[in-house]
């Protein structure tokens, strides 16, 4: 049983973004990055899944030579080897295609990654990767068991959930609570030193979007709280202040 | 620059020699593989400790301190120190110290951790055989036992060696028999191995044992009510009849004191570095605390007060990661050097933790009050929600509390490191006479009016730490020669000494820290770095003129007094500073960034 996991290297959810260059690039400057959360949970279901079926887990990651420390993290958690395709990751379509072009190479049985980024959120990927390999894509999966070679999960839709069976090859978009997030231990990340790390160049230069500019979302404004009792007041905020009414 | 090679540094030199940036370990200089350690054990105390804290120190649910402690050996976090061979990882003095700092942030837990993995665990490693070590180590690297260290008595606390605790030989040879009653015992509730310390019948001084809890003879009182770390477990502990057997003396008979002081040793500097963790999470707490609380219309941490201190929180929490890890990195580096000569490996790290002993107790006792500085002027920023239990600052305020009193309170180790300095000189160990004479010889030869060239960065601050310096010779030099053998009686002086002797010590380690990652990332990089490090020296300067008048004052007269005086005004002369504008300058930053930004 192969697994290849893909994941993204991301600023930490409690990081302040700001933007250089004309608003065309994120700000670095003391920006920490972390493996993508949901990432992160398809990550820990693969460990599991390698402790109960002996599967071998490998990583990927799209992009530049800084993301190496989150690839060193995750076979920290416990991946077996790593590849990166040595590129920034342009956009969604860019980065589907060295995807496929990796799996093609090694015919995993599964690809799992998180249902989308944080970065830009685009949660495209998965579906992509699927349409050009030609199986099924399936997401947000919130739990996944392997049998044979059928895989059982269960996917979140519009007000419940939905129970479905698949066979192997697939690629699935994770998200909670598929796993529990896994902290590595300290005898993993020594190892991770002297795990394989692969760089790739990537296959194909595709790209479909340019980015023009960021913008930052307006700053919140600050609450009101009226009395319940005090309607009136209510009705002149909302007329002379937040002219609404 | 000077031409010192960093070998030649000794421990308390530092007050005698230059150091050159190049030759200390800076924090930034973590490697990835460590910095993913921190982050790992960083992710370990947030999801396990932080989440249910309360939980943790309402101490209503036994078993929950113990299971999380099982997680942390899961991790391996409690085998950082212990070598591969007994199923540890032999991570190097300062990642373990690294880990110690993160674990600082875990309030009550990092007594429980430090309890454990220090005092607990060490003894056997540094002084057990090899029958010891495999036995036991393994069990307390992985988590499997916990263990704790018991010397302090109802009637012995900083005496340590006054200790009644008593250990007899059995009739048959094959035990010792073990009475009495130890007092603060942290881990004691859910210990399964004990270290004990007692005297072998009528013996002057300590024995060390491995005592198992299922020996027998061991009885507890209640969970001790406390101010702070509540959910750490502190209990007295019986001993009635407690059968050891012999191959479980610790060392040789007689050796108690001496492993009960190394260990404290290294408990001490350890202790320094687990500050670190709470005082970064306090400083954040109190940034974004002070950004959002508006008064008067706008967001408290407008107002210059409270910018003043969130840097000043910083600024100290700097300088203390400054000397921690400059101080680490001496010791590892001594570690090797000794082990390459072809000491054995325990030996060799004893020796080289002895040797900065004098450091040690520095990166305590100044851990310690940065610490409960930063705690109170966490409350204060937080105004009434500071003293609420429903925020974090209250916890933090009493959890601090503790390090000022345990592992040898300040007063004792303070007194320690000027009496270590002073026997040290004494056996001709460390050259202090000689400078001392040419820093008196000084005082009465015409000043000299050589100017220093002050464009270059720290120049100018690198000679009032030397200055410092001078001020530190003088008063110790006449204060030894005055008081002589009466100086140990003398503690406020002792006192005044050591203060001067830590403000030196974390000024000079704050100003090599930025030299270097000047040298690394460039002047604008390092912008605040610079800032903060020329506010501490500026603080110390005021902090080692007060302590030294105080002493003068205290042992010296009339002409001699005078000329004293005179010296010190000379060796304290600073340039004026404008410390509002370098205080906002970093509370600007820390506040853009949203928490403590310099680790
Ligand atoms: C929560 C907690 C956990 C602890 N955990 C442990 C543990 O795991 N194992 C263990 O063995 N011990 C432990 N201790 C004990 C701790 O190390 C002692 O409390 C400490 O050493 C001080 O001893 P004491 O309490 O007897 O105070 P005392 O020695 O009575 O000191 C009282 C005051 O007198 C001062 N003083 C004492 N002697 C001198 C002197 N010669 N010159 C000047 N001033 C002096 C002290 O500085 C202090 O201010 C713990 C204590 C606490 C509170």
């Amino acid at each position: 049983m192969k697994i290849l996991i893909c994941i993204t290297h991301v600023p930490d959810t409690t990081s302040k973004i700001q933007f250089t260059d004309n608003n065309t690039k994120l700000d670095k400057n003391g920006v920490q990055f972390i493996i993508g959360p949901y990432d992160d949970y398809a990550l820990a279901r693969a460990v599991e899944l390698k402790e109960q079926l002996n599967a071998t887990l490998t990583v990927l990651n799209v992009g530049e030579a800084e993301t190496e420390p989150t690839l060193r993290k995750a076979l920290a958690i416990g991946a077996d080897d790593a590849i990166r395709v040595n590129a920034f990751p342009k956009d969604s379509q860019f980065v589907a295609e060295q995807i496929a072009a990796i799996a093609k190479q090694n015919n995993y049985d599964l690809i799992m990654m998180g249902r989308e980024s944080i970065d830009f959120n685009g949660g495209m990927v998965h579906g992509m990767v699927g349409e050009l390999l030609g199986i099924p894509s399936i997401s947000p999966v919130m739990k996944l068991e392997i049998e044979g070679d059928k895989v059982k999960m269960a996917r979140e839709i519009e007000g419940g959930k939905e129970y479905l069976e698949a066979k192997l090859p697939l690629v699935a978009g994770c998200q909670e609570p598929i796993a529990e997030w896994k902290i590595p231990n300290m005898r993993g990340i020594m190892s991770a030193r002297t795990k394989p790390l692969t760089v790739v160049e990537p296959a194909s230069q595709n790209v479909a979007t340019e980015v023009i500019n960021f913008q930052l979302p307006p700053a919140k404004g600050t609450v009101k709280l009226v009395d319940k009792d005090n309607v009136a007041e209510l009705v002149r905020l909302l007329k002379n202040e937040a002219k609404v009414l | 620059m000077s031409q010192l090679t960093k070998s030649s540094i000794n421990g308390g030199e530092f007050l005698i020699k230059e150091t050159d940036a190049q030759d200390i370990f800076i924090f930034e200089e973590f490697n990835e593989e460590q910095k993913m350690m921190a982050q790992a054990c960083q992710d370990f105390v947030d999801t396990e400790i932080h989440t249910r804290i309360e939980e943790i120190d309402s101490m209503k649910h036994p078993e929950l301190v113990p299971s999380i402690f099982k997680k942390a050996g899961e991790l391996g976090l409690l085998g950082i120190s212990v070598p591969e061979a007994y199923g540890g990882l032999g991570m190097s003095f300062n990642t373990s110290m690294l880990i110690a700092d993160i674990v600082g942030a875990a309030g009550s837990f990092s007594t429980t951790y430090g309890a454990h993995t220090g005092i607990g665990t060490l003894p056997i490693l540094y002084y057990g055989n090899e029958d010891q070590k495999s036995k036991y180590l393994p069990k307390l690297a992985t988590g499997e036992w916990a263990a704790c260290y018991c010397l302090t008595e109802p009637d012995a606390g900083s005496d340590a060696n006054s200790g009644k605790t008593k250990a007899v030989l059995s009739a048959d040879g094959k035990h010792y028999i073990i009475n009495g009653q130890k007092m603060w015992i942290s881990n004691a509730g859910f210990a399964d191995l004990f270290i004990v310390f007692a005297k072998i019948d009528d013996d002057k001084n300590l024995s060390a044992f491995i005592v198992e809890k299922t020996f027998g003879g061991i009885t507890m009182n209640e969970e001790e009510k406390k101010l702070g770390i509540k959910g750490s477990s502190t209990r007295q502990v019986f001993f009635n009849d407690c059968k050891v057997p012999v191959e479980n003396l610790l060392s040789d008979r007689g050796n108690g004191f001496k492993i009960a002081v190394n260990i404290l040793n290294i408990g001490r500097i350890k202790l320094g570095a687990g500050v670190l963790g709470g005082c970064r999470t306090v400083a954040s707490h109190a940034i974004k605390y002070s950004t959002e609380r508006k008064q008067f219309g706008v967001s408290i941490n407008t107002f210059g007060a409270i910018k003043q201190k969130l840097a000043e929180m910083a600024i100290r929490t700097y300088a203390c990661e400054s000397l921690c890890y400059r101080a680490g990195q001496d010791i590892e580096d001594r570690m090797q050097a000794l082990a390459a000569e072809g000491m054995p490996d325990a030996e060799a790290k004893l020796k080289a933790l002895e040797q900065f002993a004098i450091e040690a107790a520095i990166a305590k006792v100044h851990g310690s009050e940065v610490l409960d500085y930063v705690v109170d002027q966490g409350v204060q920023i937080y105004g009434g929600m500071g003293y609420s239990a429903d925020a974090p600052m209250e916890r933090a305020y009493r959890d601090a509390r503790i390090s000022r009193i345990y592992e040898g309170t300040n007063e004792i180790n303070r007194m320690l490191m000027v009496g270590m300095l002073l026997k040290r000189a004494m056996k001709g160990e460390i050259a202090l006479f000689e400078p001392a004479m040419a820093v008196a010889n000084e005082l009465t030869s015409v000043p000299s009016f050589e100017s220093i060239d002050t464009s270059e960065l720290f120049a100018a601050e690198m000679d009032v730490i030397k200055k410092l310096k001078k001020v530190f010779l003088m008063v110790g030099g006449k204060a030894a020669m005055a008081l002589a053998d009466k100086i140990e009686s003398e503690q406020e002086v002792m006192m005044n000494l050591a203060d001067i002797m830590i403000e030196i010590y974390a000024a000079e380690s704050a100003i090599l820290r930025t030299q270097k990652l000047v040298s690394q990332r460039g002047e604008e990089a390092a912008a605040h770095q610079i800032a903060m490090s020329k506010v501490y020296l500026f603080e110390a300067v005021g902090k080692i003129e007060q302590s030294a008048k105080e002493a003068i004052g205290a042992f010296a007269k009339g002409d001699e007094q005078k000329v004293m005086l005179m010296g010190l005004k000379r060796f304290t002369k600073s340039e004026i500073l404008n410390t509002k504008e370098l205080r906002r300058q970093v509370a600007d930053y820390m506040i853009e960034k949203g928490k403590y930004p310099f680790s």
